[in-house]
């Protein structure tokens, strides 16, 4: 039993940590007329591209296995990793097999790499993704299924094949059910956290950018009874939610730093994938129900406008839904959205009463040492005040 | 012994006309601001990519830029006050300096150098620069005021253009139009005004023209010698054609600044006496040490004829605004999309529209100046000049500092990079027999 579990996990590891990209080589292969459409950081209707048959890759970035020789001779120097490594993974030509590139206007520098890659890669079709910033006009539901239609078209164009409402919703299905895993892989660090560490959840999770979707289903769907079935003790561990990873994401060795100290009951890494937070109906339109579904039924983040979803109100929910003690609110160096809503964070944190550790990462670090202690002092403290 | 030539500089008639407008001009719009302050009217704080002041002035609503407010602190030599007093409050050092400057002078009490700098009654952000939409949200939890974001589709991609019958712009004006529509019922609001159509048809046509004289006088540099730097003149250009955008001032400002510059043409006087490097400024420039930045060009006798900073920053005006005065809700959506999209959105596609300046305006290089503040204009400008270089033949120089913090501005090392770059410059012309 155990021994599949990690044989899933080293299988998730594999399609997340190794830069050649195994699993869409795989799936190249036995799809040898396949195409496949990466998309940037953090959000994007994975179905329209699964629709006409295509293979969506998340670009999450890379940890220091990735050098950068490159991408700093194209991109200024004071952005985030996630841009660099991306960038360098496509110089590279470890990425020549993309048909198509899509970015969202996310942050200020991630619109700059649509420009660098359109620039390199004038084959390759690159585009931005306007997901709407006024969330809450009521033109922009309509505005956004004009998006998908246009994003729909470009990806028909390229694969040959139209995407029917019939398409659309089977997609939709498969995606929903990975949606429903994921949120039954949280509901475990949830309510059981010592039935799973951080690194090992994190790994089940962030694979499903990374590899074809019904295989990452059918891994969950191993997995996750396994894991309930596990028969782990409580540790006396802190509970907290981790914050910050919503695009460019921590090395998993400072993931394992932060499962030694504390159980990380929940968090916003790569919270694309979680981004709907609900099941999309397959009734009706099926564009326009991933459409509402955007706005409607979704997450929060620092690069979502949505007054409707004040992101420090959101975090002290998440704080409380997950019944965390305190929280860790990073932000990737350098990255502007992130570190421009530390300040408020905090703010809303130190008045509502809710300890917290203000920190910084970086995709790249190899030295975990500093953070290893930050973390160490942080949850002692808290030991020792909640005892 | 080498004789030196003197340029003899004819008396041009309409000499400082341009610099003694614009000062009184600059000098009302801050009397403005401290008047709204002083009566607690309510005043709109908005962004020069994307301000909508066709719509504010229509409610006569006194607009607040906080990007000009910060760069004038920082020509002034007090933005790092403004920026540490952020810093202490525990903004990062990595994250825009304007919008530090900007959150500093909210925590010091609002003594602007030039004014009292009033609190926000309601915001614009457009999502032009999505620095804007977090700086707005700032203001938002500090005075509860609300907050308008004025969401643009921009550029899809490269060379991306917008045929009007296509279903892409006609789904991007249809949104563009129902929130202009959308923030003229919160002006109304916020002003305690009615909304007069007759009123909004009269600023158009104003901004109308001012588009059609900014872009004459941006032809204006294609005389040689240049009449005007477009660092430090048309920076100013720039500023005024923001802040009273669409207002009978700015027109008259706008014929003065031409008036004076064909006359320089005509008498063929150039804004440096001796020019000898035509150049085009991508990327922002250095305001903490402005007089020392422009210097380290001027000495070579480099002249920036044209600057990609007066078209984004220029809210589009340069793109040829073209009101339809006979619809003016639906022709504002139409013309916002197609003037910011390649003015604005464009910055990161922007090495096509490079290679056509450079062409046009006889541009022997390009500075890229990079500055840490600003991913929005900075992030991609290394691959862009490798671009100009290997696709146009236009060399170019990239060098980094701030636009307000001068703890990023190393002058020795920025001097002999850009010494270099003219000697490089120098040396392409001996080998080309020029
Ligand atoms: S990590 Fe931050 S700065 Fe970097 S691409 Fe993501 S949102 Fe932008
Ligand atoms: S990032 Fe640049 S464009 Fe945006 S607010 Fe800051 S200085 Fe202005």
């Amino acid at each position: 039993m155990e021994e599949e579990l990690s044989q899933i996990i080293e299988e998730c590891r594999t399609a997340v940590e190794d830069p050649e990209y195994p699993a869409v080589h795989q799936w190249l292969e036995a799809n040898p007329d396949g195409k496949v459409l990466g998309h940037f950081q953090v959000y994007f209707p994975e179905e329209i591209a699964h629709a006409a048959g295509m293979l969506p890759l998340k670009m999450m970035g890379f940890d220091s296995s990735v050098q950068i020789r490159e991408a700093d001779a194209h991109i200024a120097a004071f952005v985030c990793s996630i841009l660099r490594t991306s960038l360098e993974q496509a110089l590279s030509g470890r990425l020549d097999f993309l048909s198509m590139y899509v970015t969202h206007p996310i942050c200020d520098a991630a619109r700059h790499l649509t420009g660098v890659w359109t620039r390199r890669f004038p084959e390759m079709n690159c585009q931005i993704l306007y997901l709407p910033q006024n969330a809450t006009s009521p033109h922009a539901p309509t505005y956004l299924l004009g998006e998908y239609r246009r994003i729909a078209g470009i990806v028909e164009e390229i694969t040959g094949a139209p995407i029917s409402d019939e398409s659309l919703r089977t997609s939709i299905e498969i995606f929903n059910e990975n949606r429903r895993l994921l949120r039954e892989l949280y509901r475990i660090k949830r309510e059981t956290p010592w039935q799973i560490g951080l690194t090992d959840s994190y790994l089940l999770m962030a694979a499903a950018g990374a590899m074809p979707r019904e295989r990452h289903n059918e891994l969950l769907e191993v997995a996750l009874p396994l894991i309930r079935a596990r028969d782990n003790r409580p540790q006396d561990k802190l509970r907290i939610v981790f914050e910050g990873g919503y695009c460019e994401q921590p090395p998993i060795e400072m993931l394992s730093v932060l499962q030694d100290v504390a159980y990380v009951v929940d968090d916003d890494f790569m919270i694309g994938l979680r981004w709907l937070t609900e099941d999309v109906s397959t009734s009706g339109d099926p564009m326009q129900n991933l459409a509402v579904a955007y706005l409607e039924a979704s997450s929060y983040s620092p690069v979502q406008r949505d007054p409707r979803k004040p992101k420090e109100d959101m975090l002290q929910e998440r704080i409380r839904e997950s019944g965390a003690e305190a929280a860790i609110v990073a932000a990737p160096k350098m990255c502007e959205p992130a570190l421009e809503e530390q300040v408020a964070y905090d703010d809303a944190l130190t008045a509502a009463g809710l300890p917290h550790l203000i920190m910084e990462f970086e995709e790249k670090t190899t030295n975990f040492e500093q953070a290893r202690m930050e973390i160490e002092t942080f949850a002692e403290s808290l030991l020792f005040e909640f005892a | 012994m080498e004789t030196q030539q003197v340029a003899i500089r004819p008396t041009l008639s309409h000499a400082g006309d341009t610099r003694a407008a614009s000062r009184v001009l600059m000098d009302n719009w801050w009397k403005q601001l401290g008047e709204a302050d002083a009566t607690a009217s309510p005043v709109a704080n908005t962004f020069v990519m994307g301000s909508l002041a066709e719509v504010l002035n229509t409610f006569d609503l006194p607009m607040s830029f906080p990007e000009v407010a910060a760069l004038q602190t920082a020509v002034k030599g007090k933005s790092m006050d403004y920026l540490l007093a952020a810093e202490d409050l525990g903004y990062s050092p990595d994250i825009c300096g304007y919008v530090k400057v900007d959150i500093g002078l909210h925590a010091t009490g609002r003594d602007h150098p030039l004014g009292k700098y009033p609190k926000p009654g309601m915001v614009i952000a457009s999502n032009m620069c999505n620095t804007y939409i977090k700086w707005a949200e700032f203001w938002e939890r500090q005075y509860g005021c609300p907050v308008f974001v004025l969401d643009l589709p921009g550029w899809r991609g490269t060379g991306f253009e917008y045929d009007s019958s296509s279903e892409t712009f006609r789904n991007d004006v249809k949104y563009v139009e129902g929130q202009i529509r959308d923030l003229i019922s919160l002006a109304a609001e916020v002003s305690g005004k009615k909304f007069d159509i007759d009123k909004l048809r009269e600023i158009l046509g104003n901004v109308n023209r001012m588009s059609e004289l900014y872009r004459s006088i941006l032809a204006m540099n294609k005389n040689k010698p240049a009449p005007f730097n477009a660092l430090t003149e048309g920076i100013n250009y720039m500023g005024i054609a923001n802040i009273l955008r669409g207002r009978p001032e700015g027109v008259e400002f706008m014929e003065t600044v031409l008036t004076e510059l064909e006359e320089r043409v005509a008498h063929g006087v150039g804004a440096v006496p001796d020019e000898r490097f035509r150049l085009l400024l991508v990327g922002t420039a250095c305001y903490t040490n402005f007089r020392e930045f422009v210097g380290m060009f001027e000495r070579w006798d480099g002249i920036f004829v044209a600057s990609e900073y007066m078209s984004y920053a220029g809210g589009g005006i340069d793109r040829g605004l073209n009101y339809d005065l006979s619809r003016p809700i639906e022709s504002l959506a139409e013309q916002i999309l197609i003037t910011t999209q390649p003015s604005m959105s464009g910055i990161f596609f922007s090495h096509e529209w490079q290679a056509k300046v450079a062409e046009e305006y006889d541009i022997d290089g390009i500075c890229y100046h990079g500055v840490k503040s600003c991913r929005t204009t900075a992030a991609g400008l290394p691959d862009a000049r490798e671009w100009l270089l290997n696709n146009a033949g236009v060399p170019g120089l990239f060098i980094q500092s701030d636009l307000v913090d001068s703890r990023l501005w190393a002058p020795a090392q920025m001097r002999n990079r850009i010494d270099a770059f003219f000697e490089s410059l120098q040396s392409r012309r001996i080998q080309a027999g020029v």
